[in-house]
């Protein structure tokens, strides 16, 4: 066999090998670096930066849109991210909590996030995180009564969908835009 | 109005099973030893090897069945285990087919025994047993927390798995296998390893409280009370007698490693990392003190090419082959089937198959391959992660903990990091049990991962649901 041949078989077995590295590292690239950031503004031109523009007199009205935590320095907030949670019924009713990315606590417990002021509800009730890819999770912290997502009681940590009613006795509570 | 898509991420929730992916991934793990195996025949014999078919669809085969096995049993399962494991697995067949062509073996081999076998068949049923055993494990592990059950049961086997080398003769100075007449040798150290890891993260899971929290802080690290260090003394004591009766380092760091790593995990706890250090240092010291066998291992690691020097032989030439082999390597490689690792003579295709693959592939060759084992250990503690229970989180890790303790462990020696041990590069290396016990632990990972990433069912809706309400006014 010419040295010719078995020097390209022998770079050629070492790229291949390589290849499937980075094949497999790619198959959980999300996995090791985070979720990726598209760059709207630099990649849609004119389009995007009029929807830019229209974001951000949106933002100037409504709270300021929050980043997700995973996303990068750069990143703008991902398309149908919850913003806020909304108290719809209760006593509370109409309070606004904007979502920072930390963890929202409630319950009757002075230093909950939201204080619910509800004899259903427990001193540690509930609480509201994001997960590591930005989905807002609620778990039912042991209370008495129970947490319900729609008419559902809660037995594991449960992803929240946009708008669907979480509830703890008399109050209602709302992901929302 | 432009739609940004934005890429999944691979979360615990609602993950795509992603099978096509490792189906995509698995042909070409089984195309890459069957492209190596014609370039050793190539470089060899100039022509393509005759039994490359063979072997290409044997190995493909069983790929093929384990993975209609993880789409069948285990659909959410991690799309790398299954092909990183094939491809080590498929390398390993190839490196021994590789050194079972050479003359100088096969000399070496008719002056010390009278006659010579190759091992690459043996290897590949071996495979086929350890593929056979995955797929056992998928089949009847429904889930992984029916292990929780035998905690207690696992650990008086695996301690008997691990006394029992005792009781044999010896093989090269290591007692760490037990020989069946009729069915060869066995090396139990290897499937005490899973076992192991069952019971500590069984005891762990129930322990772990008060390991972790009865403590006071002295320096900046947490001591533990007098009372709570009985299980590290005791695991201690019994790795350092099985340095002591087996003279294996390998067995006694892993199981004693695993332990700590397992304890670290559990408790998030520094000072258990520090005190584990500093137990394993001291044991290690005083047994190489006076145990012969380990003295000698030391020795040949301190200075690997004494025997080149002196009129020493034996374990130390080893080294200084396996790291000649290393330095003739060098980035690139020779090229399968052009270096001369055969030289090392003694265990060139178990222990020291590395070398084989440092001095043919060179370091480029060497760090792929590492990547492959750390990315199956990155599997494991990312499944770790995602498990919901404490139980699977545990196992997880202590699985994926023995993994790379075993790659550490084995590299080290080869490398001369550390002082060599009768170990095995999982997956890699000709050996029975080894090949076995490694398919049986993706296996379990496989079976963790996949409780994992499964979608969490919807919540059943529950009969008190009406009855609470809310009240309006």
């Amino acid at each position: 066999m010419s040295e010719l041949t078995l020097t390209v078989m022998r770079l050629g077995f070492l790229a291949v090998l390589w290849l499937f590295v980075i094949v497999a590292v790619q198959v959980i690239r999300s996995d090791l670096f985070g979720t990726r950031v598209t760059q709207r503004g630099s990649r849609r031109g004119n389009d995007a930066n009029r929807q830019q523009q229209t974001g951000r007199q949106a933002a100037a009205a409504a709270p300021p849109p929050q980043r997700g935590q995973q996303q990068g320095g750069g990143g703008r907030q991902r398309r149908g991210a919850p913003t806020k949670l909304v108290v719809s019924e209760g006593t509370l009713t109409g309070t606004t909590v904007a979502l920072q990315g930390q963890t929202v606590t409630l319950g009757r417990a002075h230093d909950s996030t939201i204080v619910l002021d509800d004899d259903y509800a427990s001193s540690r009730h509930a609480r509201i995180y994001p997960d590591r890819d930005g989905n807002w999770i609620v778990e039912d912290l042991g209370s008495t009564n129970g947490t319900y997502l729609d008419r559902t009681r809660l037995t594991t940590p449960t992803p929240i969908p946009l708008g669907a009613p979480i509830r703890i006795g008399k109050t209602v509570i709302e992901l929302r835009k | 109005m432009s739609v940004v898509t934005n890429t999944t991420t691979i979360g615990a929730i609602e993950a795509p099973s992603r099978r096509n992916t490792e189906l995509a991934l698995l042909i070409f793990a089984v195309a890459i030893p069957v492209f190596a195996y014609a370039n050793v025949g190539l470089a060899l014999t100039g022509k393509l090897p005759s039994g490359m078919l063979g072997y290409g669809l044997g190995l493909g085969l069983m790929a093929g069945v384990a993975h209609l096995v993880v789409r069948k049993f285990a659909r959410y399962a991690d799309p790398l285990l299954l092909p990183i494991a094939t491809l080590l697995n498929g390398l390993g067949l190839v490196l021994i087919w590789r050194l079972d062509q050479s003359p100088r073996l096969i000399q070496r081999a008719k002056l010390a025994w009278g006659k010579f076998s190759p091992d690459a068949p043996h290897q590949l049923l071996y495979t086929a047993i350890g593929v056979a055993l995955f797929i056992g494990v998928l089949m009847l592990l429904k889930d992984h927390r029916i292990l929780q059950r035998y905690t207690y049961i696992s650990m008086a086997v695996a301690l008997f798995l691990l006394v029992l080398p005792m009781f044999f003769p010896a093989v090269n100075g290591a007692k760490i296998w037990i020989s069946i007449p009729g069915l060869g040798t066995i090396q139990p150290g290897e499937f005490a390893k899973i076992i192991i890891a069952i019971f500590f993260s069984g005891y762990l899971m129930v322990k772990r409280d008060a390991l972790a929290l009865a403590s006071r802080r002295f320096m900046g690290l947490y001591l533990p009370r007098g009372r709570d260090l009985g299980p590290i003394l005791v695991i201690w004591a019994l790795s350092i007698l099985i340095l002591v009766f087996e003279t294996d380092l390998g067995t006694s760091l892993l199981f004693f490693g695993l332990f700590v790593v397992m304890l670290y995990v559990a408790t998030e706890r520094t000072s258990w990392i520090v005190f584990g250090l500093l137990m394993s240092a001291v044991g290690a010291v005083g047994v190489a003190s006076f145990e012969r066998h380990v003295q000698s291992r030391v020795n040949a690691w301190l200075d690997p090419f004494a025997c080149y020097t002196s009129d020493k032989s034996g374990a130390c030439e080893q080294i200084g082959q396996a790291i000649m082999s290393f330095g003739s390597g060098g980035t690139l490689g020779a090229g399968l089937g052009q270096g001369n690792s055969d030289l090392i003579g003694f265990a060139a295709n178990a222990d020291f198959i590395l070398s084989t693959v440092g001095e043919e592939l060179g370091l480029a060759g060497m760090m792929a391959l590492l990547l492959l084992y750390g990315l199956i250990v990155e599997r494991g503690v990312r499944t770790a992660l995602a498990a919901r229970d404490p139980f699977g989180k545990l196992l997880a890790i202590g699985l994926s903990g023995a993994f790379a303790l075993q790659v550490f462990v084995v590299a080290g020696g080869v490398m001369g990091l550390i002082p060599l041990t009768g170990m095995t590069m999982p997956f890699l290396a000709q050996g029975g049990s080894s090949v076995i016990a490694n398919w049986a632990l993706i296996g379990i990972l496989i079976r963790i991962s996949d409780t994992a990433r499964r979608p969490a069912p919807a919540p059943a809706p529950s009969s008190d649901a009406e009855m609470t309400q809310v009240v309006r006014p």
